[in-house]
């Protein structure tokens, strides 16, 4: 699949989707990547250095967020560029044993700029969790041409 | 205990190799619940051009995030890890990550200042893939320009480590 530049607008939307997250997914996340930071596991921990709770990781929302895009480029290799701010935490509730998740982040995606002569498309992501803006300039180039 | 502001300009030179396997770019994956195909089956990557598996676009964080512990363990630092807060993130990818790659990252604090009581810390890593038969990644230039050693991604961080009371 290859995304036609000429065809795409500035404004117009990628599509979103809606990511649960519970507590398994963090230490999921913490084994996967290496980052065993207790505020990501650890409620006493967390708490005991002034969070609200057990936070997830930062790279773990901006990971998950980014294959709204990966899914749009069609190839993850086209995503050359990606970059967000760390705004506000995402807390996720301990609903270990029930089915119910802990936190859910809402992303969306539309095209924030066009660059004809590189082939690139820049998407810019919204990233919302308990109706709080989570990533702030969250930015992926993707090379489309 | 404060930040050294010595930090700024420093660099750390490439230190252990990082060798990309596909069951920890499939995990990897998994963790950040990603599904396209590039990720987890070798022939839908090989269909797209790629020799073997496709890392998602935030995997060199495990590359960038070792190198920074070289900087977060060093006891001149200063940094206390329970008080770093991540602030920002970026990757630049010069190619994907795939399969196979053996990697090597040099990491340079591009800057250091002082927030309230605490301090931003910015730090750029630069990973490079190693050629074959070469153990190290200490040799070569940075640049790729002797063919020991090409440019992967670049991935700049700018951590907050939070003052006392803040």
């Amino acid at each position: 699949m290859s995304i036609d530049i000429a065809a795409l607008t500035v404004g117009q939307d990628i599509g979103s989707r809606s990511i649960t997250v519970t507590r398994t997914d963090l230490v999921k996340y913490a084994g996967a990547s290496g980052d065993f930071n207790p505020i990501h596991w650890n409620e006493a921990f967390a708490t005991g250095v002034g969070l609200p709770g057990v936070i997830a990781h930062g790279m773990f929302t901006m990971g998950a967020a980014v294959q709204l895009v990966t899914d749009w480029a069609g190839d993850p290799a086209a995503v050359v560029d990606f970059q967000t701010r760390f705004t506000k935490p995402v807390p996720v509730a301990d609903t270990t044993g029930t089915p119910e998740s802990g936190a859910v982040i809402e992303v969306s995606g539309a095209i924030g700029a066009l660059d004809a002569d590189a082939g690139t498309a820049r998407v810019d992501l919204t990233v919302v969790s308990a109706a709080q803006k989570v990533l702030v300039k969250a930015q992926a180039v993707v090379r489309v041409a | 205990m404060t930040i050294n502001p010595d930090l700024q300009g420093r660099s750390y030179p490439a230190a252990e190799v990082y060798d990309v396997g596909r069951e920890k770019i499939r995990e990897f994956a998994r963790a950040v619940k990603a599904t396209h195909p590039a990720h987890f089956d070798v022939a839908a990557a090989e269909a797209l051009g790629h020799s073997d598996l496709v890392a998602p676009p935030t995997f060199a964080i495990i590359v960038a995030q070792r190198a920074d512990a070289q900087l977060i363990e060093d006891p001149e630092s200063g940094i206390d890890f329970s008080r770093v807060v991540h602030a920002d993130q970026r990757f630049t990818h010069h190619r994907p990550i795939i399969a196979g790659d053996r990697l090597v990252a040099e990491l340079h604090v591009d800057g250091v200042r002082a927030m309230g009581g605490g301090a931003m810390i910015t730090t750029r890593s630069e990973i490079f893939a190693l050629a074959p038969g070469d153990a190290t990644g200490a040799a070569g230039d940075a640049t790729g320009a002797a063919g020991v050693r090409k440019p992967v991604a670049t991935t700049t961080s700018s951590i907050l480590v939070r003052g006392e009371g803040q």
